[in-house]
């Protein structure tokens, strides 16, 4: 890539007493991406974002905005701006004074000020609410303000901390088109903090999945669904289902697990596997096949004997839930892509069938 | 009585509804009969004070007639304004510097943690229960001990005046203030200050456009409740006022020792109307919080 980052983090740690809230942490954000970190709740992405805001300072490593190196620079003289996750608007201020706040702190002119700030207003479809104290918006409007006040600023790079947290379901899907449009229209750089893995697919150019302060992996949506690389992101991102066992062969970027029971089974490797190391086969409900005993391609050499246990209809998928002979259970999810209303022609729980999990759909993985 | 036939005849449950209704019992009309002893207690003599101020007895203790008499004596007596007008100077000035003193210090114990944090922490609470009269024998014995030192080191002989009443109005309001401003400190919005700093402000700029606003209240709740307490202070400026400085307080004391007239019940009045503005205001500015 010959685009500059827009920001570095170069093994950044930092210790809140004896915990490390972020534990070596490094990324490279580029210019014009919209990136999130993904993680569950206390992993340090906040911490993460207000070391880059400045609120934070590490405890060791160094964090670099578009070139330069941010350990000196206290936050009001950083080129990025944040949307808290509170929001933080000013309760003492009209919306419009909370849009020109950042603009009268670099003193530009006064008509430059009302003219931006109506333009902000305008972009973020505020303008008649210009006059209201932000106690007097709904939680999608305070929303939108917080994003205003940041954007008008131009900020080389603007941290978003969950910014949709607070919002419904239904106005959290809609401001997340809103969102990411924006951010092509406008080309900065977006540092977008979520713990909702489907928030993070539908947005993110790329995403890092964090963990207990760690970084586990950073690829795009794709990537990161299709090609985890460990355990807890296959987990964490999307469902899957595990057969835990132990690695008995590895090739070039596959390799073969025998579980407990003997089942010998294969998948690929995104990350090199040791033979003899624990591992899981990791299949996602939507890659597995479950086939009636009879099929001609049950004969497969990772073919698995099941029993249909639960069967739930959902309008485009029907989700099966099989038990396997060890007594676990495998979720499989099948697209409805027939136009029927015979039951018979679905799964009934207690019938027996065959599971199979491709190697090319499989994927074995390590902690 | 009523109770026990309406629970006769009805469900037991249908005499509590009628409680809550605020419907009166034996107990509640008792209640009701001490509440209003008590208020009259409390009340009952400023309204005669206030009405005695402007009867045409000259002893102020009959009514015979209306007057504003006592109040155009009052505005006569030259000894009594004198000390008006020296109490509401020492109010003034006390009640800035010890408002400009208390926030600052009540920011300091609400923001920075530092060693001994916590002694301060009690100490400043300290003078809002020692009793008065031992604030203000250690400032006077303070006061004479700074003095003995200040002539020691300067040659110059100082004396007790309204500059020694001031400081020692600040010492027992600063304590005040620091409360009453930590309370709205303790509600304030930490991050709303780093948004601040987030869209470019500098520690001024975070102070006077964001923080400063939003606990004014309670700085303007802590001023006029260390301006009130300043008005009505008698036992410190007794103590700590010199020769020919005299304040309110003690000159209406003084006055009652030789006779109570309607001129003491006029200048009482007066005060009591300005206590009752001042909470009155104070009120509606923390209300607006
Ligand atoms: N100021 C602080 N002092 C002490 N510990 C802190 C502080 N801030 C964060 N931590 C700790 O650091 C860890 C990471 O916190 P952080 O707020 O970054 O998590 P997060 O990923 O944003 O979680 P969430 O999704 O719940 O917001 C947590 O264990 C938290 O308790
Ligand atoms: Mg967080």
């Amino acid at each position: 890539m010959s685009t500059t980052n827009a920001v570095e983090l170069r093994n950044v740690v930092k210790r809140f007493g004896d915990i490390a809230a972020v534990d070596h942490v490094s990324l490279e954000i580029r210019d014009g991406e919209f990136f999130s970190l993904l993680g569950p709740s206390g992993c340090g992405k906040t911490t993460t974002l207000r070391m880059i805001a400045g609120f934070e300072y590490p405890s060791s490593g160094s964090i670099v905005i578009h070139g330069r190196e941010m350990a000196t620079i206290p936050p009001h003289r950083r080129p990025v701006n944040t949307v808290f996750q509170s929001y933080a608007l000013f309760p003492h201020l009209t919306v419009a004074q909370n849009v020109a706040f950042g603009l009268e702190m670099q003193r530009r002119p006064k008509d430059e000020i009302a003219a931006r700030v109506r333009e902000a207003l305008e972009q973020v479809r505020l303008s008649g609410f210009a006059d209201r104290r932000p106690r007097q918006l709904s939680g999608g409007q305070q929303q939108r303000v917080a994003l205003a006040r940041a954007l008008i600023n131009q900020p080389e790079v603007l941290l978003l901390d969950e910014p949709l947290g607070a919002l419904d379901q239904k106005l959290r899907k809609e401001l997340q088109i809103e969102l990411k449009s924006l951010q092509r229209r406008v080309g900065i750089t977006f540092v977008f903090v979520t713990h909702d893995q489907e928030e993070a697919l539908t947005m993110s150019d790329r995403i890092a999945v964090m963990s207990q302060g760690k970084v586990l992996q950073i690829g795009s949506p794709t990537e990161i669904y299709e090609r985890p690389t460990c355990r807890f992101v296959a987990d964490f991102i999307g469902e899957t289902n595990f057969i835990a066992g132990k690695v008995i062969e590895n090739g070039a970027n596959a390799a073969t697990i025998e579980t407990p029971d003997g089942l010998r089974l294969r998948g690929l490797t995104p990350r090199p596997v040791r033979v003899g190391e624990p591992a899981v086969l990791s299949i996602r409900p939507e890659k597995a096949l479950l086939l009636a005993p009879g099929d001609a391609r049950a004969g497969h050499a990772f073919a698995i004997p099941a029993r249909v246990e639960l069967v739930s209809y959902i309008g485009s998928d029907t989700r099966i839930t099989v038990r396997l002979n060890d007594q676990r259970t495998f979720d499989v999810w099948e697209q409805n892509t027939l136009s029927t209303l015979d039951r018979d022609a679905y799964w009934q729980p207690g019938e027996p069938a065959v599971l199979v999990c491709p190697p090319d759909n499989a994927l074995v993985l390590t902690e | 009585m009523i109770e026990a036939t309406s629970t006769a005849t009805q469900p037991r449950r249908a005499a509590r509804p009628a409680l809550e209704q605020g419907r009166l019992t034996w107990g509640g009309l008792v209640l009701m009969a001490c509440a209003v002893l008590i208020y009259l207690f409390l009340y009952l003599p400023i309204a005669i004070l206030v009405l005695f101020s402007f009867t045409r007895d000259q002893f102020g203790v009959r009514w015979t007639g209306f007057t504003l008499d006592w109040y155009t004596r009052l505005f006569a007596n030259e000894r009594l304004m004198g000390a008006t007008v020296n109490t509401l100077y020492v109010a003034l000035v006390s009640t800035i510097v010890a408002t400009v003193l208390g926030t600052l210090l009540a920011m300091a114990l609400e923001r920075y943690r530092f060693r001994g944090r916590n002694s301060v922490d009690t100490l400043i609470y300290l003078p809002i229960v020692i009793p008065e009269i031992v604030m203000a024998v250690a400032l006077l014995a303070f006061s004479a001990l700074a003095f003995d030192l200040i002539r020691l080191l300067t040659g110059e002989t100082l004396r007790r005046s309204l500059t020694t009443v001031i400081i020692g109005h600040i010492a027992f309001s600063v304590s005040f203030v620091v409360v009453v401003v930590r309370t709205s400190l303790k509600n304030f919005d930490r991050r709303l200050e780093e948004a601040a700093a987030d869209l470019g402000a500098n520690s001024w700029n975070i102070f006077w456009r964001v923080t400063f606003p939003l606990i004014l209240p309670g700085i303007i709740g802590g001023a006029l409740l260390a301006f009130t307490l300043s008005l009505d202070d008698f036992i410190i400026s007794l103590f700590l006022s010199g020769p020919g400085t005299s304040l309110l307080p003690v000159e209406v004391y003084n006055k009652v020792r030789r006779a109570v007239t309607p001129e003491i019940n006029a200048i009482s009045t007066l005060m009591l109307a300005l206590s009752i503005t001042l909470v009155v205001l104070s009120q509606s500015v923390q209300r607006r919080q």
